[in-house]
């Protein structure tokens, strides 16, 4: 049987460590969104008034959760054992963890957002 | 307010919603709904339902937290948090600033500038009614700007941990009038006509003018409150006590049990009736307008 060579996300197993990629990127620019408003502040003397370093994190933080998501939506589309689903096979761990990763990757996704919008409103470090 | 209303009509109307979806639910036959069609419900009304609604009040709600203008010439009302009550300076640029302490008055539709600080511990300038909180920092003044809209009694409180009586430093904001406001502060720049007396004798003899100012008397020391009109306060003691004769005379002899860790001393053998004479001697002075 001739299989089709795997595509590279294919070749990308999702684990439990990719599982927590989304979630840690939202921690991280989380912690960066206090960084870049204390240190510009405290620095620059008021709100940066164009925080392009803020746009930029916040854009690599959401395409980072985006590529992972994407990921994910793909390897938890790959066929699964029949059921009865009894034992605990390879693809459908795979499959789940590939599920629960996209779940986060949106939840992230919004948090991400959610966290980055107030500097569009916010203008001063009071 | 405003947006308190949209927040209990927005929140009847979720729980009215999710109300039918139950009914709907437990009337649809068995079966009725496939798997796709159930994950399809969980996605639209348990996913992206709320996140409509989030992201909507998110960006209505982020614009009012943008901190109001001012200008040069605003009433500016400097607030020091101190262990366990509020010294205040009221600043209008027409005149020698007014000392006061424990409850502020502010005008209707102007324009209000705090200053805030603190000179001992962290503590919080908290007027819900009036906006957010602000942090009273030692060594740092922090600007918090409000606009009361209509007049009446709003109550502050410390916002941060300080110590033993931290839940005991509140106070009341009036929001006067304007015109009240400006008679008011210009008879507290003078001095209250105050009756003399056995009261003002025992406030010197013990002591109490090593910590205390009374306009108009030689006392001018400014470790606690100001003194001068504690009469048309509305409480005692940074809102813990109320306004009453006893409950002056009582504090007086013994501070620290009614706010434990305060930075009075306490008078345990002054006999009850010397520290009435200093309360009504206290609380004697006239000038008030607009209470
Ligand atoms: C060592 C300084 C000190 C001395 C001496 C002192 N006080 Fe005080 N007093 C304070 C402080 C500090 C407070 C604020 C206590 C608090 O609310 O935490 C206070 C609060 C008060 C208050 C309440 C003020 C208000 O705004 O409600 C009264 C009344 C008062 N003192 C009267 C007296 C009298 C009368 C004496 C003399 C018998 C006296 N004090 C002696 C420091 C002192
Ligand atoms: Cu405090």
């Amino acid at each position: 049987m001739n299989r089709d060579p795997l595509k590279w996300h294919e070749r990308l197993r999702v684990s439990l460590w990719t599982l927590i990629v989304p979630p840690a990127v939202w921690a991280g620019h989380f912690l960066f969104s206090y960084l870049w408003a204390s240190i510009s502040c405290a620095k620059v003397g008021s709100f940066a008034r164009f925080p392009t370093l803020f746009v930029a994190g916040t854009v690599v933080a959401l395409a980072i959760i985006l590529v992972s998501g994407w990921i994910a939506w793909k390897q938890q589309r790959m066929t699964g054992d029949p059921p009865p689903h009894e034992s605990g096979t390879q693809i459908d761990r795979l499959r789940f963890i590939a599920k629960s990763t996209l779940l986060l990757a949106g939840l992230s996704f919004v948090a991400v957002l959610f966290s980055a919008l107030p500097v569009a409103f916010l203008s001063d470090c009071r | 307010m405003h947006l308190t209303s949209v927040l209990v009509i927005g929140a009847t109307v979720i729980a009215l919603l999710v109300l039918a979806v139950y009914v709907i639910a437990v009337r649809t036959p068995e079966g009725k709904l496939d798997h796709v069609g159930g994950m399809r419900l969980v996605l639209w009304l348990g996913a992206i339902f709320p996140t409509v609604v989030l992201t909507a009040l998110l960006l209505w709600a982020l614009p009012a937290m943008r901190p109001l203008p001012h200008q040069s010439g605003d009433l500016r009302i400097q607030v020091q948090g101190e262990q366990f009550w509020w010294r205040l300076r009221y600043e209008d640029g027409n005149g020698p600033g007014v000392i006061s302490a424990n409850e502020v008055r502010v005008p209707v539709g102007r324009t209000v500038v705090f200053d805030v600080t603190a000179t001992d511990v962290v503590h919080s300038f908290w007027i819900p009614g009036l906006g957010g909180k602000m942090d009273m920092i030692p060594g740092r003044i922090n600007r918090l700007v409000v606009k009361a809209d209509k007049p009446g009694i709003f109550r502050g409180v410390c916002a941060e941990f300080c110590g033993l009586s931290h839940a005991l430093m509140a106070f009341d904001v009036i929001a006067m009038e304007p015109s009240a406001f400006d008679a008011w502060l210009a008879s507290a720049r003078g001095v209250p006509a105050r009756a003399d007396g056995r009261g003002a004798e025992l406030f010197s003899a013990n002591g109490c003018g090593a910590c205390h100012t009374v306009k108009g008397t030689p006392h001018t020391a400014m470790i606690g409150p100001d003194l001068t009109r504690l009469g048309e306060r509305r409480s005692l003691a940074a809102g813990t006590l109320p306004p009453t004769l006893e409950s002056t005379a009582a504090f007086i002899r013994n501070a620290s049990r009614f706010k434990p860790g305060a930075r009075m001393p306490a008078y345990s053998a002054m006999p009850i009736e010397d520290a009435t004479e200093i309360a009504r001697w206290l609380r004697s002075a006239d000038g008030e307008a607009g209470r």
